[in-house]
């Protein structure tokens, strides 16, 4: 029996021997969190904050007008650039979060239930990439699609086309192969520790009770992991929609996200409420689309049962 | 062991909002005694012994270790040590610099300091492990090193969390056995948390049963078993068959009840007894009921049917049904007579001793 | 039926997980590969060996000069990370108080964020507040980024630790400040060296953020940026990733093993992340 067991709430040494236990560790465990939590609070919270007023103020050159106005989201959700690039950059983020999570599955699965005593070193290999710069890792990509890259010359070299094509870069399915490429091993890690969390006794239960190994999976492991596929696809699609260095080097005019004007707003653009308001939308409408997913996997979960 | 006090815990309560973990507990604890906190979990024993050792702070009362109040004084200043239930052995030291921890802070000469670093080993009978890794000992070799480490610094008062817990039942007997000897010779005050009865009766010159924040009864390990003070101390430390009866009488001492099965009945007067509405509960123990054989009769004895047997190796339960009684009567019987043999329907008749029925509050 | 399916399915995982750690890898391996190519441009079939961009890169000022400011808000913001991780990490593992989810939830919030946003809305109060940028400014930013990261980490130190260890430490005399020093800290010390180590590579590495808020003094990452326009330059800056890969692998792998020693040390398990 432990202490915690015995008293039935946790026992902490009393610093403060005159001040009741609970506000004891109350106070000490706001007290040690809360460097850290300004910091953030500060630099994070507080800046998003500041980004969503900005995004119902106007900028009159470099004044910004506080009048509040829906202007900005009006710009924002009509006009026709923005609204194809928000459409698009959703359209990727939406294709490369499924890709990652539909190639990264089977290798969680594999590490998970075939690791072995290496579940640790496989992990470790597959994570290292992702410590790798990631601007040098798109890098990678351009040269590998481009006119004179790796792929053309390969190809042109072993006789396969005559020459150079311009197909393979600078386009939407370029961007979406370097991103998934870029968060292919992030997305391994919640599937992972959901996996790892299946009692391996309920597949056996199942097998049991009569299902085959691939009803066993439907039924049994693929419900049970499916909060690791939810987290997996909302860790790569919300951060992959403002995605800005992708679409720069390897997507040319057709593959630009709205990260890129995102920036312009802030830099020759000048406009920051229009670049706040953009940021809000995206914020938004990922959030949304997210949502949906997030919906959908879990009533695709409840059927499989 | 002297009659000199060692512990007092004196009207110690321990809340925690508004759950008491420990509710005005008061104890005394003689010096050199081997005594035991026993109860449930979350009867506070472990609140009680953390407390003792300064780990926590009561919301009232006093806690006194050798006549001195402990209030302010903090753990690492008070003249107990600790055997933790998880051991704590300090994974990144090895085994001699586990047991000597706490004697560098003494800052005794080198070679006073493995004097008694070994010397603690060899009492535990770890001579020779001193330069083991924490990670590479057993859970019997933790617990010992754990003790070592302990006993080095000659506190006044040893502290035992659950030491045994751990341990798997083999090993747990044997660490009964050598924790007791070891209490002996050293003559240190120990105090046990345990939640196991039989290691409780098994180790301790006296116990302390808690239930729900309170201590029920401190007695000796054979007054605590025979002579339990109510129905929870009773069922907590074995089994028990309980009888409802009706006083019909007092003496000095001793009341005389009426039970339906046992007649009238002269027994001792329960401790902290105030009889209400004129009933109580008399109880016997399974052990205490013998089967009567062939023709052997004896001066007090009920009889009965077997309705049901369970059989144990060297014991045989037999559930019995006796006319009269409310509920059956449990018989724990040795097998050396063939009480593995009887078969279930069987009439049967019981010899008891009026002196093994004992009377307790509700 | 069921064996057939079943051998088919263990023959096949583990071939597909080589062909992904082959994805993960393939293009990642094609820098080092040209970047000893003998070709002003990365074209196959290599043209001969030469370590002549690698040489090009020790002359050249701009490229030192990035590469110590990114030294400096790397160690920096490894520093601060670690430091404002730690006390996070503990309180988190260590104490139960209202509102831990959210506070650590925020604290984590820039793992799942577009650093876009981050970068910009720091950008919008920075400016508000009337700093100029700097690498005072990226640093800022880059602690942000490298928490969730340190707090991870930290917490993976942290987890296990029985908490009966630091008590027996005072049940045995030690001091408060004793106990810290010989039993606290000897057993997170490898989780805190892996977390400077995953933070400072994090920094070293980081591009969006140090692109927003950086002003006239460059990250090695904005140079980069700045050089890829200039096809020309590719060879060296193809020397220049190799040296960050190699740098950050070896940084990543050490951290590995630290915190797994802290992690044996606390006896809990799990990889970096899990």
């Amino acid at each position: 029996m432990t202490a915690a067991a015995d008293s039935a709430r946790p026992v902490e040494p009393g610093v403060l021997p005159r001040r009741s236990f609970l506000q004891g560790e109350q106070a000490q465990g706001l007290a040690l969190i809360s460097p850290t939590f300004l910091y953030a609070l500060i630099l994070l919270l507080l800046p998003i904050l500041v980004v969503i007023a900005h995004s119902f103020w106007t900028q009159d050159y470099l004044t910004i007008d506080r009048t509040l106005t829906l202007e900005n989201y009006r710009e924002a959700l009509t006009e026709p650039m923005y609204r194809d690039l928000l459409m698009r950059s959703m359209a990727i983020s939406f294709a490369v979060s499924v890709a990652t999570v539909l190639l990264a599955y089977p290798v969680a699965y594999f590490i998970s239930f075939h690791g072995g005593r290496h579940k640790n070193l496989w992990l470790f290999i597959i994570m290292v990439p992702f410590w790798t710069s990631y601007l040098l890792r798109v890098m990678a990509w351009k040269v590998i699609l481009g006119y004179q890259g790796v792929l053309n010359t390969g190809l042109v070299g072993v006789g396969i086309i005559d020459e150079p094509s311009n197909a393979f870069l600078y386009n939407t399915t370029a961007v979406v192969i370097a991103l998934t490429h870029a968060w292919a091993a992030f997305a391994i890690l919640p599937i992972y520790v959901a996996l790892e969390k299946v009692d391996r006794s309920l597949l056996e239960a199942a097998r049991d009770l009569g299902d085959g190994p691939v009803r066993t999976f439907l039924r049994v492991t693929l419900p049970l992991s499916m909060p690791g596929v939810i987290a997996a696809l909302l860790i790569v699609m919300i951060p992959t929609v403002g995605d800005y260095v992708t679409p720069r080097l390897v997507g040319g005019t057709e593959g630009v996200m709205i990260a890129n004007a995102i920036q312009a707003q802030f830099g020759r653009a000048a406009n920051w409420p229009l670049g706040a308001a953009l940021s809000v939308t995206t914020m938004v409408a990922v959030s949304a689309m997210a949502l949906v997913a997030v919906f959908i996997l879990r009533a695709a979960a409840r059927l499989a049962r | 062991m002297s009659d000199r006090p060692m512990i007092e815990v004196r009207d110690v309560t321990r809340s925690y909002g508004n759950f008491k973990a420990l509710d005005n507990a008061s104890l005394t604890i003689r010096e050199g005694e081997f005594f035991s906190l026993l109860g449930p979990s979350g009867c506070g024993k472990t609140t009680l012994l953390r407390m003792i050792a300064g780990f926590d702070t009561p919301t009232n009362g006093a806690i006194l270790i050798d006549g001195q109040k402990m209030a302010g004084i903090p753990a690492n200043r008070r003249p107990t040590n600790m055997v933790f239930q998880s051991y704590a052995i300090f994974p990144h030291l090895n085994v001699e610099q586990n047991v000597g921890y706490g004697l560098k802070r003494l800052r005794l000469e080198k070679a006073e300091e493995k004097r008694r670093v070994d010397e603690a080993l060899a009492q535990v009978e770890l001579g020779g492990l001193g330069r083991r890794g924490a990670g590479e000992l057993s859970g019997g070799q933790r617990q010992r090193v754990a003790l070592a480490r302990a006993l080095v610094m000659r506190p006044k008062v040893l502290l035992l969390d659950e030491p045994l817990s751990a341990l798997d039942k083999k090993l747990r007997e044997q660490m009964q056995v050598e924790l007791r000897h070891l209490q002996q010779s050293v003559g240190i005050t120990f105090v046990l948390v345990t939640h196991d009865q039989y290691e409780a009766l098994a180790m301790s010159d006296r116990i302390a049963v808690m239930f729900g924040g309170r201590i029920a009864q401190v007695d000796t390990p054979k007054q605590v078993y025979q002579r339990p003070v109510n129905r929870q101390v009773a069922d907590f430390l074995g089994g028990m068959n309980f009888v409802r009866a009706r006083i019909v009488g007092e003496a000095e001492g001793h009341i005389v009840v009426d039970t339906p099965g046992f007649g009238q009945v002269r027994a001792e007067r329960p401790r902290q007894f105030a009889p209400s509405n004129g009933s109580a509960t008399l109880g016997i123990r399974p052990e205490r009921l013998r089967v009567l054989w062939d023709e052997e009769t004896a001066k007090h004895q009920v009889s009965g049917t077997v309705v049901d047997r369970h059989y144990f190796g060297e014991i045989t339960h037999l559930v019995v049904e006796i006319p009269g009684f409310e509920a059956p009567l449990s018989v724990t019987e040795t097998n050396n007579f063939g009480a593995d043999d009887i078969p279930v329907g069987a009439p049967i008749r019981l010899a008891y001793d009026p002196d093994a029925l004992v009377a307790m509050a509700d | 039926m069921n064996a057939v399916l079943r051998r088919a399915a263990i023959n096949w995982l583990p071939a597909y997980a080589a062909l992904y750690i082959l994805f993960l890898y393939g293009p990642v391996l094609l820098l080092p590969l040209f970047s000893v190519n003998d070709s002003a441009t990365p074209t196959l079939p290599f043209a001969g060996f030469t370590w002549k961009w690698y040489e090009q890169l020790w002359g050249n000022r701009e490229m030192i000069n990035a590469a110590w400011n990114s030294v400096r808000v790397g160690l920096a913001a490894a520093i601060l990370s670690t430091v404002l991780g730690i006390c996070g990490a503990r309180a988190v593992t260590r104490y139960r108080f209202a509102g831990k989810r959210a506070m650590s939830g925020l604290i984590m919030a820039p793992l799942v964020l577009p650093e876009i946003i981050v970068a910009i809305s720091l950008l919008l109060v920075l400016l508000a507040f009337g700093m100029s940028l700097s690498l005072v400014t990226v640093t800022l930013g880059h602690v942000l980024i490298c928490l969730p990261y340190s707090m991870v980490v930290l917490m993976s130190g942290f987890e296990g630790f029985d908490r009966s260890l630091e008590e027996a430490s005072a049940d045995l005399g030690e001091t408060a400040f004793g106990t810290f020093r010989r039993v606290t800290l000897p057993m997170v010390a490898p989780a805190i060296l892996a977390s400077l180590l995953v933070s400072f590579t994090i920094s070293f590495d980081e591009f969006i953020v140090a692109f927003f808020l950086s002003g006239t003094d460059p990250t090695l990452p904005i140079y980069i940026w700045g050089q890829l326009r200039f096809a020309s330059r590719l060879p060296a800056v193809l020397a220049l990733g190799t040296i960050m890969l190699i740098g950050s692998f070896l940084l990543v792998t050490i951290a590995e093993l630290l915190r797994r020693r802290a992690v044996a040390r606390t006896k809990t398990d799990g990889g970096l992340f899990v």
